[in-house]
C-alpha cells in the first residue's frame, strides 16, 4: 500500500468578505480580530510538524454569547470555523483551514468555581490545565489529567481530544473527570450536557460525545469537571534497563502483578539524553530505556507498592532503580519527562511523532518492531511514551526539506501503523485524528462505523462547517 | 557574523521551533497579550516567512521586534534548544539595514548613543558629568517644574525623566589600575567597568573589587575602557559591535588572566560570545574564543574559587531579603545558583525567594523608552511581587534592573533597599574589621 502523504498545504492570501469581518467587528470589537498576515501567520500551525496553512481571520471571543454570535455571523457566510485553544495540538486539529475563521479561546481563560465540597470546578474552556491544577491544589485537591503540555495547553483542548497525561494509567484520562459541558453549535445555539451529579442517565450521554470531537461537532465553551482529593503520599523511581525490551516485560509484568501505580512512563535512551541535555535534572543517558515510576497514595500502600514495584523491575532485569530522594526531585523527574518531545527537536531540524497505542502485553513486540523498523528504513527514532497506558510515542528525527528521507518517514510510519492495528492497538491513544491520521481512520474503525461516525457529523454540522477536515473530509 | 540576514542565516536554525508553544506560559509580552505574534513561537514564524520570502522587513515587523523585550525567557523554556537570542540579534540588524527605523530625530539619538558616546567612554563620562551637574544644580528639577521638557522632542521628553541618578565619581576615580589582595594573591583578573554600571553604580565596581580582593585576586581595572558592545549587538549594529569587542580584546589579553570579570548580566550575556561574533576575522578568532573562556560573571567566579563566608553581617540588625533575577543573568548566562548561594553565605540575612523571581522588570536594554508603556506594566508586577515577600532589601545585578525596580519602588512609596548581591558582600567584609 502506498503510504498516503501528509497535508503540506502552502499559504493562500485570501481574507475574509466584508460583511462577515463587519458583523464580527459588530461581536468583539476591532481590537479582538486579527484580519492582517503578519497577524495570521502565527496561526498557521499548531504543534504538529510540517502543516501549514494560513487562516482568513482569528477571532478572541470572551463570553458564550460571543461565541455563539461569532458562529452565527460565520454560518451565515458559509465560512468555516477552525476552534483553537493553544495551538499544542500533534495532529493537525487547530491547524487552519484556507478561508478559515480561526476562534481562539485562550481569552476565555477565568476559573470560574471551585466548589470544594463537591469536588468539582467550573471553569471557561481556554483555562490553562496549569492553572487548573494549582487552582485545586489550593483547595487540597488535584485535576489528574496532565498532558506534558499542561503548562499551556487548554483545558477546552484537552476535552476536544480526550487528553491523556503522566497520571493516566491509575487515573485515567480527561473523559473521566469531564461532568457537564456548555457547547455552543454549528447554527450557534448554546447547548448545555451532564450535570454535577455523580450519576446522571437522563437521555444519551451527549457529552461524552462532545469529548475527543476535535472541535468537529460544536465549541465548548464552559467545563465542569470532577477532582479528587490530593494523594497523602508519592515515591518516584527510576528503573534503568539495558534493553527497551525489559522495560517493555516490566511494565507488562507490574500490571499483571496487579499493581496499578499512578505512572509508568518509558523512555528510550535518545529520547533520555536530549531531555537530560535540556533539563539537567540527572536521567541516565548510558543505559538502552528507562522507566520512571511512580506510586501515590495512603503513604503504607505507597511504600509496599514501591517496593514490589523495584522489585518486579530488578526481575526484569533493571541494573539499577533509583527513588527520588524528596518532592522537589520528583516534581523535576515529571516536568523533566513533560517535555521529552519537544527536547528530540534538539537532534534533527523536523520531528514527526507517532502516537500508537497497543494491549499493554503486546508491548515488548510493538517497541522492539518500531526499532527495527527505524533501522531498516536508516531512519533516527526516539521513543518515550505512557508505557503504563500501552501508548508509545516513537518519534522520527528527520528534515522536511529531505523529500527522500521524508518518503523513508512515511513508508516506516506506514508500517508502524499496519503493525499496530495488527496487534489490536489503535492509530491514536490521545492526540487525535486531526489531519495526521485521517489516511488510517477507516481502517482501523471499518467500513460500517466510519460512516456512522459521518452520519453523527453531518447531524450536527450539516453545512460542514465546524473543523473541516480533520477526523475525516 | 555580520552580514547574516534572516534569508541567510541556517535554516535549521528556524526550523529549530517546532511550535510546541512549551515557551508561551514564560513570555511577558504574550502573557500580556495572548497574541500568537507577540509570542516567541510567533516571532520565529515571522522571521520564517521572511526567510522564506513570504513576507518583507516591513513597519509590524520592526514593531514587533520592538516590543520583544529580548528577555530570553523563551530560550530557557525552550526543550528543543532554539536559539532565539541568536534570531532576535539578527531580525533586529535586518530591520535597521532595510531603514525602516529611520527618521531624524531617532537618528540623531541613535547616533550619539549607540554611535558616538557608546564607543567613546571619554565622551560618554563627559556627557555622565553634564547630567551630574544638571542634577545636582536643582537645574533639573526648574526646567521640569518651568515645563521647558515640553519644548523638547517627543522622544527625548520620553528620555529624560530616565535619565539615571549619576554617580558622584566614576569607577576610575574609585578604584586603581592595579589592587593587590593582602596576603598571598591567588588569583589574576580583570574588572569590566560597564557603561551604565560606570555612570550610575560606580560603588557597585568598587564593591567588586573589593570582594574579589578579600578572595585572593589582583584586580586590573584599566581607567578607560571601551564599551562590551552589547547595546549594539542587542539594538542591530552589529559592525559597531564588532569593532568594541576587537578594542576590549586587544584591552584584555585573555593570556594574562585567570577571569576576566563582569559584574553587570546584560554585559556579561554579550562578552561571553564574542568567539561567535569574531569567527569570521582570523585575526581576532583565537583571542576571542580564548576570551569567551576566560569571562566570568562574578557571581559565578566568586563561588567557583569558593569565596570565603565573611564574619559580619553588612547590617546592623536581622534583614530578610529577596533576589531578582536579570534576564541576562539567568537567561542569556544560565547564572541562578550562584547569586543566591553568595546572597545565604553573609551573616544577618534570609534570603525569601521572590516570586516570578526571573519574570523580567521591563526595563531591557532602552525598553523603558522605546515601550514605556509596557515597561511599567512589566515594573509595577515585579514591584508588587517584591513588596509581598515583605523584604528589607532586593537584591539584583544588573544596572538597568537596578534602576527599574528601585524607580518601581520609589513609585510605589516602598522603602525598600535595591544592592547589587556583591555590594552586601563587599559591605559585610568591610564590617568584619570594624
Ligand atoms: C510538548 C507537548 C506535549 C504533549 N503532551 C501530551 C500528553 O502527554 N498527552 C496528550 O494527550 N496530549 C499531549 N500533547 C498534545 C496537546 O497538547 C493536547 O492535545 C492538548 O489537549 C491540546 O490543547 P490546546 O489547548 O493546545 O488545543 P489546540 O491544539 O488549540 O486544539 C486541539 C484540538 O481541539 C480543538 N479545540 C480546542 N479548543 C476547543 C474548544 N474549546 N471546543 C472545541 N474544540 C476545541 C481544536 O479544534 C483542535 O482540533 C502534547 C503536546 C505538546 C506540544
Ligand atoms: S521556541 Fe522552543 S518552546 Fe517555543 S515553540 Fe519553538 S520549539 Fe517550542
Ligand atoms: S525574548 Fe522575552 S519577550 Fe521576546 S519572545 Fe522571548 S520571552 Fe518573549
Amino acid at each position: 500500500m502506498k503510504p498516503p502523504a501528509r497535508p503540506n498545504v502552502r499559504s493562500v492570501d485570501v481574507a475574509l468578505n466584508d460583511s462577515l469581518l463587519t458583523a464580527l467587528t459588530a461581536v468583539v470589537g476591532s481590537d479582538r480580530l486579527l484580519t492582517a498576515a503578519d497577524d495570521l501567520i502565527p496561526y498557521s500551525f499548531d504543534g504538529t510538524a510540517a502543516i501549514r496553512v494560513r487562516p482568513g481571520a482569528v477571532v478572541f471571543p470572551l463570553t458564550t454569547d460571543e461565541v455563539a454570535a461569532c458562529v452565527r455571523a460565520a454560518a451565515e457566510a458559509g465560512v468555516p470555523i477552525v476552534t483553537r485553544g493553544s495551538g499544542t495540538g500533534l495532529s493537525g486539529g487547530s491547524v487552519a483551514a484556507p478561508e478559515a475563521l480561526v476562534l481562539c479561546l485562550a481569552r476565555m481563560n477565568r476559573i470560574l468555581e471551585v466548589d470544594a465540597e463537591n469536588l468539582t470546578m467550573r471553569a471557561q474552556a481556554g483555562a490553562v490545565t496549569m492553572k487548573i491544577d494549582e487552582a485545586a491544589a489550593r483547595h487540597g485537591l488535584l485535576y489528574p489529567p496532565d498532558p506534558g503540555s499542561m503548562r499551556i495547553s487548554t483545558i477546552g483542548g484537552n476535552v476536544a481530544e480526550n487528553s491523556g497525561g503522566l497520571r493516566g494509567l491509575k487515573y485515567g484520562v480527561t473523559r473521566d473527570y469531564v461532568m457537564a459541558l456548555e457547547v455552543v453549535l454549528a447554527d450557534g445555539r448554546i447547548t448545555r450536557f451532564g450535570s454535577a451529579c455523580v450519576k446522571d442517565v437522563a437521555g444519551y450521554s451527549l457529552k461524552d460525545l462532545f469529548v475527543g470531537s476535535e472541535g468537529t461537532l460544536g465549541i465548548i465553551t464552559e467545563v465542569l469537571i470532577k477532582l479528587v482529593p490530593k494523594p497523602a503520599a508519592r515515591r518516584t523511581m527510576l528503573a534503568l534497563f539495558d534493553t527497551m525490551e525489559s522495560a517493555a516485560s516490566a511494565v507488562s509484568a507490574i500490571i499483571a502483578a496487579k499493581i496499578i501505580p499512578c505512572t509508568l512512563e518509558f523512555l528510550d535512551r535518545t529520547t533520555a539524553s536530549c531531555v537530560e541535555d535540556y533539563a539537567k535534572v540527572g536521567l541516565p543517558t548510558d543505559c538502552e530505556a528507562v522507566l520512571l515510576m511512580e506510586t501515590d497514595g495512603h503513604p503504607a500502600a505507597v511504600a509496599d507498592e514501591a517496593e514490589r514495584m523495584a522489585a518486579i523491575a530488578a526481575a526484569q532485569g533493571a541494573r539499577e532503580v533509583r527513588t527520588a530522594k524528596d518532592d522537589a526531585e520528583a516534581t523535576n523527574l515529571a516536568s523533566a519527562r513533560r517535555n521529552a518531545f519537544s527536547a528530540l527537536a534538539r537532534r534533527r531540524p523536523t520531528t514527526i511523532l507517532e502516537d500508537v497505542t497497543v494491549p499493554r502485553n503486546r508491548l515488548a513486540e510493538m517497541v522492539t518492531f518500531i526499532a527495527e523498523t527505524a533501522a531498516r528504513h536508516h531512519l533516527q527514532v526516539g521513543t518515550f511514551g505512557h508505557m503504563g497506558d500501552g501508548n508509545l510515542h516513537p518519534t522520527f528525527l528527520t528534515d522536511e526539506r529531505d523529500e527522500a528521507e521524508m518518503a523513508r518517514v512515511h513508508h516506516a510510519l506506514d508500517e508502524i501503523v499496519t503493525k499496530t492495528l495488527e496487534v489490536g492497538g489503535t492509530i491514536t491513544g490521545e492526540h487525535g485524528v486531526g489531519l495526521a491520521k485521517k489516511p488510517w481512520l477507516r481502517q482501523q474503525m471499518g467500513d460500517h462505523s466510519y460512516e456512522l461516525m459521518r452520519e453523527v457529523k453531518r447531524a450536527l454540522d450539516p453545512k460542514g462547517l465546524l473543523n473541516p477536515g480533520k477526523i475525516f473530509d | 557574523m555580520a552580514n547574516v540576514t534572516l534569508k541567510t542565516i541556517d535554516y535549521a536554525i528556524l526550523q529549530q521551533c517546532m511550535h510546541c508553544g512549551m515557551c508561551l506560559p514564560t513570555c511577558p509580552t504574550y502573557d500580556e497579550t495572548t497574541h500568537e505574534r507577540n509570542s516567541p513561537r510567533g516571532r520565529i514564524a515571522l522571521m520564517r516567512a521572511i526567510a522564506d520570502g513570504d513576507l518583507e522587513v516591513n513597519r509590524t515587523f520592526a514593531d514587533e521586534m520592538s516590543y520583544c523585550l529580548g528577555c530570553l525567557a523563551c530560550e530557557t523554556a525552550c526543550p528543543a534548544g532554539v536559539q532565539y537570542g541568536k534570531l532576535f540579534e539578527t531580525a533586529r540588524a535586518d530591520i535597521e539595514r532595510s531603514g525602516i527605523n529611520d527618521n531624524l530625530s531617532r537618528d540623531f539619538w541613535r547616533t550619539l548613543t549607540l554611535k558616538i558616546l557608546f564607543q567613546r567612554p571619554s565622551l560618554l563620562r563627559a556627557a555622565g558629568a553634564g547630567l551630574r551637574v544638571y542634577q545636582r544644580t536643582g537645574l533639573e528639577s526648574l526646567v521640569r517644574r518651568l515645563g521647558l521638557t515640553r519644548l523638547l522632542p517627543p522622544s527625548l521628553r520620553r528620555v529624560e525623566p530616565q535619565s539615571p541618578p549619576i554617580a558622584p565619581k566614576f569607577s576610575n576615580a574609585l578604584i586603581r589600575p592595579t589592587e593587590v589582595p593582602t596576603g598571598t594573591p591567588r588569583f589574576r583578573v580583570a574588572l569590566l567597568t560597564g557603561c551604565v554600571q560606570d555612570l550610575v553604580f560606580s560603588d557597585i565596581n568598587r564593591d567588586t573589587a573589593d570582594a574579589l580582593l578579600a578572595n585572593g585576586c589582583v584586580v586590573e581595572t584599566p581607567p578607560v575602557q571601551p564599551c562590551c558592545g552589547s547595546l549594539h549587538a542587542h539594538n542591530g549594529e552589529t559592525k559597531l559591535a564588532e569593532a568594541l569587542a576587537r578594542r576590549m580584546i586587544d584591552l584584555f589579553p585573555p593570556a594574562k588572566y585567570d577571569a576576566i570579570i563582569s559584574n553587570a548580566g546584560g554585559c556579561g550575556s554579550h562578552l561571553r560570545h564574542y568567539g561567535p561574533l569574531l569567527a569570521d576575522d582570523p585575526a581576532y578568532r583565537e583571542r576571542a574564543q580564548a576570551w569567551d573562556r576566560k569571562l566570568r560573571d562574578v557571581h559565578e567566579w566568586l563561588v567557583q574559587i569558593g569565596a570565603r563566608a565573611p564574619t559580619a553581617s553588612p547590617f546592623e540588625s536581622p534583614v530578610s531579603l529577596t533576589y531578582h533575577e536579570s534576564c541576562h543573568l539567568v537567561h542569556g548566562q544560565k547564572i541562578t545558583k550562584q547569586p543566591r548561594q553568595l546572597l545565604r553565605m553573609i551573616p544577618g540575612v534570609t534570603l525569601t525567594e521572590l516570586p516570578e523571581a526571573s519574570w523580567c522588570c521591563g526595563s531591557a536594554g532602552v525598553y523603558t523608552i522605546t515601550q514605556p508603556e509596557q515597561a511599567t506594566k512589566l515594573q509595577e508586577r515585579k514591584t508588587a511581587n517584591i513588596i509581598a515577600t515583605k523584604a528589607s532589601c532586593v537584591a539584583t545585578a544588573n544596572p538597568g534592573c537596578h534602576l527599574q525596580v528601585l524607580r518601581g519602588l520609589d513609585a510605589a512609596g516602598a522603602k525598600i533597599e535595591v544592592a547589587h548581591p556583591v555590594s552586601l558582600l563587599a559591605r559585610a567584609y568591610r564590617r568584619e574589621t570594624k
